[in-house]
């Protein structure tokens, strides 16, 4: 078992660096040049060949390529944001509890809310409560959260007056961006939930079960739910690595100042620390959280289990 | 049951089979209110953008500035922008670019993750290894930062944004088809299409992902839907396709500075997007069903 965590655990951290290596890629050979839009528009030739010199874009790109790397895997240094100075590490580290405390709370929501919806809705198939669940898990799929958002804005703060529109604040200002961030994730997870319930259904040992005469209650929690566990467990890692990673627009659209807008604000900016510090961030928390989806599911999964381990 | 039997079992009549297949699954999908409801909505505003010259009431560029921001009326049915442009008619002409946008990202996304993801599923061992770490990588970029860096290196577009919004999906929809085949691979099914012979390619394509396909596909057509909010959300964050192009991502964006005021210069073309994407994600839902062979009887 430690084997395969630590072998998992490598290909990590090669996974982070051929990130690392893309967009730094990426970003060299975007047409514009940084030193150039950094420096005042009066700025002469010999001063924008002085300030790249400082900034270090001169060198051959390899060797800014492995500078980079060096920096930010063995120091987590990204470097200076070139609009504000300051330390892209520490920037994100002060905006990271606003971002997390959206996404969290959002899971949490989506956890409970999620689960037990589609296990309603997949026990109850075909009857009007299945139909009602699915039908609003639907509505709420289909509408895009930033525009919910822009609607809970107007509804809310302009027209009621309950709730404020934007910034940060008390608790309160995070009640419509964490419910926001969350409703997509809840419909998702109630349609996945009951799929998965209703794949297992059908199967022979849930019959079995049943005919044993076990509580239906039992049937579900002890036969079903864990059969019917791999894709949801698939689909709640996505679902939290996309309420993390999509807070971006949930931040935009109620200027709450976390990474998710920092690294927006630096993509128009062209702020090119800022965005491969964000983006690695972002990169690195996907990687974890599927790292963790790998793990449980080799846990949960007898059949994969024997797979990863008769082979060593 | 028995026509959709004789695919796998008969080798020669494959061709005919497969065409009843289809038309047979249509029947299905149709047999459901939900998917007839998802596909009557869906072709009637296909057909609505389509023939957007004959229905829009106004050209979606003509101004108006003696109806600078009117309510909705009969004039103007969901009412005018800050330089008097019909909304409506806007709104058809736009839709021309969310649903291609939508339909040919997710298809060509689709297409490419399912091959992908089924080699890795199928084949196992070092395949699979490398197939899923490099989809690890791609997928551990966030797809809005994939799709803003494409645009970026290629310029911004049309093209560039469906291709961006497609790389995004492609490591999804490869992930959930392995995570499928890894549940199916020990089947006697396949056992036995391969102690008749027959080819890795065919075992792959015509025995496997039919029965592993079914999940998938949910993910698929939700996938257009998603990607016409995807590609709204770019828009609306000012990049993927440019004012004054009146996608609906861009009208949202236009709106959004006069929200509190003008509310309906973002409910309409917001409400226009959720619809489309209901109604495709209702065919989905419909399409799933029928496809499922636990529920043919």
């Amino acid at each position: 078992m430690a084997k395969y965590i630590l072998q998992r655990c490598l290909w990590m951290i090669v996974t982070l660096l051929a990130t690392g290596f893309i967009i730094f890629t990426i970003l060299y050979f975007t047409p514009g040049d940084p030193a150039r839009i950094f420096s005042s528009s009066t700025a002469s030739e010999a001063d924008i060949t002085v300030l790249r010199h400082q900034m270090g874009l001169d060198r051959p790109y390899l060797v800014q390529l492995g500078d980079f790397l060096y920096r930010a895997f063995f120091k987590l240094d990204f470097g200076n944001s070139y609009i504000y100075k300051v330390p892209v590490f520490q920037e994100m580290a002060n905006r990271l509890p606003r971002t997390l405390a959206i996404g969290l709370f959002a899971m949490v929501l989506n956890l409970i809310i999620g689960l037990s919806l589609g296990i309603f809705a997949g026990t109850h198939e075909g009857k009007w409560q299945d139909s009602a669940t699915m039908a609003v898990a639907m509505i709420f799929i289909s509408t895009p959260d930033f525009w919910v958002a822009l609607m809970m804005i107007v509804l809310f703060a302009a027209k009621l007056g309950w709730l404020p529109a934007y910034g940060i604040g008390g608790p309160q200002y995070y009640i419509m961006p964490v419910i926001c961030a969350a409703l997509g994730g809840i419909a998702v997870n109630a349609r996945q939930t009951r799929s998965s319930i209703l794949g297992v259904f059908r199967e022979d040992f849930v019959t079995t079960a049943r005919s044993k005469g076990q509580a239906e209650s039992v049937v579900v929690r002890k036969h079903m739910l864990p059969n019917a566990l791999m894709p949801i467990i698939t689909g709640i890692g996505i679902g939290f690595s996309r309420i993390v990673v999509g807070s971006a627009i949930i931040e935009n659209v109620f200027s709450i100042p976390g990474v998710g807008l920092y690294m927006l604000n630096a993509l128009n900016s062209r702020d090119y620390p800022v965005i491969r510090g964000t983006t690695l961030f972002f990169a690195a928390y996907t990687a974890v959280i599927m790292l963790l989806v790998d793990l449980i599911y080799s846990f949960v999964d007898p059949r994969i289990k024997s797979r990863f381990f008769s082979r060593k | 049951m028995t026509t959709t039997q004789s695919v796998h079992t008969e080798a020669r009549p494959i061709k005919v089979a497969k065409s009843s297949l289809l038309l047979e699954t249509l029947q299905r999908t149709l047999k459901s209110p939900g998917a007839k409801v998802g596909t009557v909505l869906f072709v009637l505003i296909v057909l609505a953008c389509v023939f957007a010259p004959l229905i829009a009431p106004y050209k979606p560029n003509d101004m108006d500035l003696t109806h600078m921001y009117s309510a909705p009326s009969s004039l103007h049915l969901m009412g005018t922008d800050g330089l008097g442009r019909d909304q409506f008619s806007r709104l058809l002409y736009g839709g021309r670019y969310s649903l291609a946008l939508g339909i040919t990202a997710s298809l060509f996304g689709a297409i490419v993750g399912v091959i992908i993801g089924s080699f890795a599923g199928y084949f196992g061992g070092r395949t699979e290894t490398v197939i899923m770490r490099l989809m690890d990588i791609l997928s551990s970029i966030p797809g809005l930062l994939l799709c803003i860096l494409i645009s970026a290196v290629l310029g911004k577009g049309f093209f560039n944004t469906v291709l961006a919004l497609a790389i995004a999906g492609v490591a999804e929809g490869a992930r959930y088809i392995r995570a499928q085949i890894l549940k199916e691979r020990s089947k006697e099914y396949l056992e036995a299409a391969e102690a008749i012979n027959c080819s890795k390619l065919s075992i792959m394509f015509r025995h496997l992902l039919p029965n592993v396909v079914q999940p998938v596909l949910v993910n698929v057509t939700m996938g257009i839907g998603m990607v016409i909010g995807m590609a709204a959300m770019l828009s609306y964050i000012g990049l993927g396709v440019q004012p004054p192009t009146p996608e609906w991502g861009a009208l949202l964006a236009a709106g959004r500075s006069h929200i509190l005021n003008y509310p309906y210069l973002i409910a309409f073309p917001g409400l226009v997007i959720a619809v489309t994407i209901f109604a495709v994600n209702l065919v989905g839902d419909g399409l799933r069903d029928a496809l499922d062979p636990r529920l043919i009887s």
